[in-house]
């Protein structure tokens, strides 16, 4: 993964809400992964087309910080160790 | 805090072509007991009252799912609710049009069965010429974008297929291949005999398996469901009784696994007179071994009661004849020895060159035929 690969969720993972847990997860074929507020906004941005360099840009204006991708980065990298992101050009 | 469930197996129907020998399925499958199937309402009101009560995972098996024709309405709904749906399924005379209106509907997952790794074993352990119907639906499930599961139960005649077996799922490029060991209840445990592999077998599987999992990383998923009675300590079945799982039968019942409905000792619920939630929360079936309240000893006192939870109720009462003691494949359940027999007659069989028992296949005719037998 670089700067400038765009990172997306994998087809066979869902984003999904869970009520009755207070939560949001990711749910896979025969599991899922908990994910905290910041993973959510992570992963709505990786729709295939920004790059990782844009979607820190991006989180840092939001939440008015510096200093994000190294942890953005950490996060998408163990997704995609459990093939739950990929990365296109 | 009370644990809520995480996973609904809705088992739509036990109607199917196959005929395997090793099926989940109560040996009773096509008596009364299971005749009268849930309607269309009546399933997408479980779906509804599962997701309110906690599940996010939902998978449609069976026998054979895709007979019931309201498939299709099935999955919008759970779909719509916000369940992430699995069908699990033979694949037999399903055609690229049909797994299309799934994929419409929001199905996310597709799970397939094989019997063997070339068409003669394949079909002769399914007891129905299916394999070329599950090559067809396996491509067919990648050209329509889904994510593909193989499914192979395990057993003395395919064991050694296992190296056969990886690169067919690599070659179709799915996600995950599922070589389940065979667990010995329903149709199995009728053929014990015929379906127990030797250690020598296990041995030589479990070495292909490390070695591919090696070679192939993260492209292919390599899931290993352990044989247990080869093992020292018992599985945490279910991830521990009525902690994360139900199952709701084609009449309705409900069931903390698959197989509980065996055991005779226990009363069971149906949704048709109660809601989910009342059957989880207060259902006998349920209740019974919730917890670790009910253990006896060796696990009361065990350390692993909390890794493994006692093991399996239902081999505890088809093995021991009393769901409410160990796990008779745990090394210190006074039980052991029923396991070890079973073990060491296979092992005598094969040193002797015995060909291993003939099997019964699932069917109905032959359900009804043990039924009457009793």
């Amino acid at each position: 993964m670089t700067d400038a690969s765009s990172p997306r969720l994998h087809p066979k993972a869902r984003l999904q809400r869970d009520d009755v847990r207070g939560r949001d997860v990711l749910l896979y074929p025969e599991g899922l992964v908990t994910l905290n507020a910041t993973g959510v906004e992570i992963l709505k941005l990786c729709d295939g087309t920004r790059s990782l360099a844009d979607i820190v840009v991006t989180l840092e204006r939001r939440y008015e910080t510096t200093g994000l991708a190294a942890d953005v980065g950490a996060f998408l990298e163990g997704l995609a160790a459990k093939g739950l992101v990929t990365y296109g050009p | 805090m009370d644990p809520k469930p995480l996973w609904l197996l809705a088992e739509l129907t036990y109607k199917c072509p196959l005929q395997c020998p090793y099926c989940s399925n109560p040996l009773d499958f096509a008596g009364g007991r299971f005749r009268r199937e849930l309607s269309t309402a009546e399933w997408c009101r479980v779906f509804r009252e599962a997701k309110a009560l906690g599940v996010l995972q939902l998978g449609l098996s069976g026998g054979e799912p895709t007979l019931r024709p309201d498939l299709d309405e099935l999955i919008r709904t759970a779909h719509n609710v916000g369940l992430y749906t699995s069908l699990i399924t033979s694949a037999y005379r399903l055609t690229r049009e049909r797994l299309a209106t799934l994929k419409a509907a929001g199905l996310d997952h597709v799970q397939i069965s094989i019997q063997g790794a070339d068409e003669e074993t394949s079909d002769l352990v399914a007891g129905t010429a299916a394999y070329r119907d599950k090559i067809a639906a396996y491509h067919y499930t990648r050209e329509l974008g889904f994510p593909l599961t193989l499914n192979v139960v395990l057993h003395r005649r395919n064991l050694h297929q296992v190296e056969a077996l990886i690169r067919l799922a690599e070659s179709l490029g799915a996600e995950r291949i599922e070589l389940a060991n065979t667990q010995f209840y329903g149709w199995a445990l009728h053929n014990r005999d015929a379906l127990m592999p030797t250690k020598g077998q296990l041995d030589q599987a479990w070495q292909v398996v490390q070695r591919e999992r090696a070679r192939l990383g993260t492209t292919l998923e390599i899931v290993w469901v352990l044989p247990d009675y080869h093992e020292q300590y018992p599985k945490p079945c279910m991830g521990g009784w009525a902690r994360a799982y139900m199952t709701v039968t084609p009449a309705g019942e409900v069931w903390p696994c698959h197989a509980a409905g065996r055991i005779t000792t226990l009363t069971f619920e149906n949704v048709r007179d109660k809601s989910l939630a009342w059957i989880w929360e207060h259902s006998d079936a349920f209740q019974r071994f919730r917890g670790d309240a009910w253990m006896p000893e060796p696990c009361r006192s065990c350390p692993r009661k909390a890794q493994d939870f006692g093991g399996c109720r239902c081999q505890a009462f088809l093995v021991a004849g009393d769901a409410a003691v160990t796990d008779p494949v745990c090394s210190l359940s006074p039980h052991r020895p029923l396991i070890d027999a079973v073990v060491a007659a296979v092992e005598r069989s094969a040193t002797t060159g015995q060909s291993p028992d003939e099997w019964t296949y699932r069917a109905a005719p032959a359900s009804r035929a043990l039924a009457a037998k009793g």
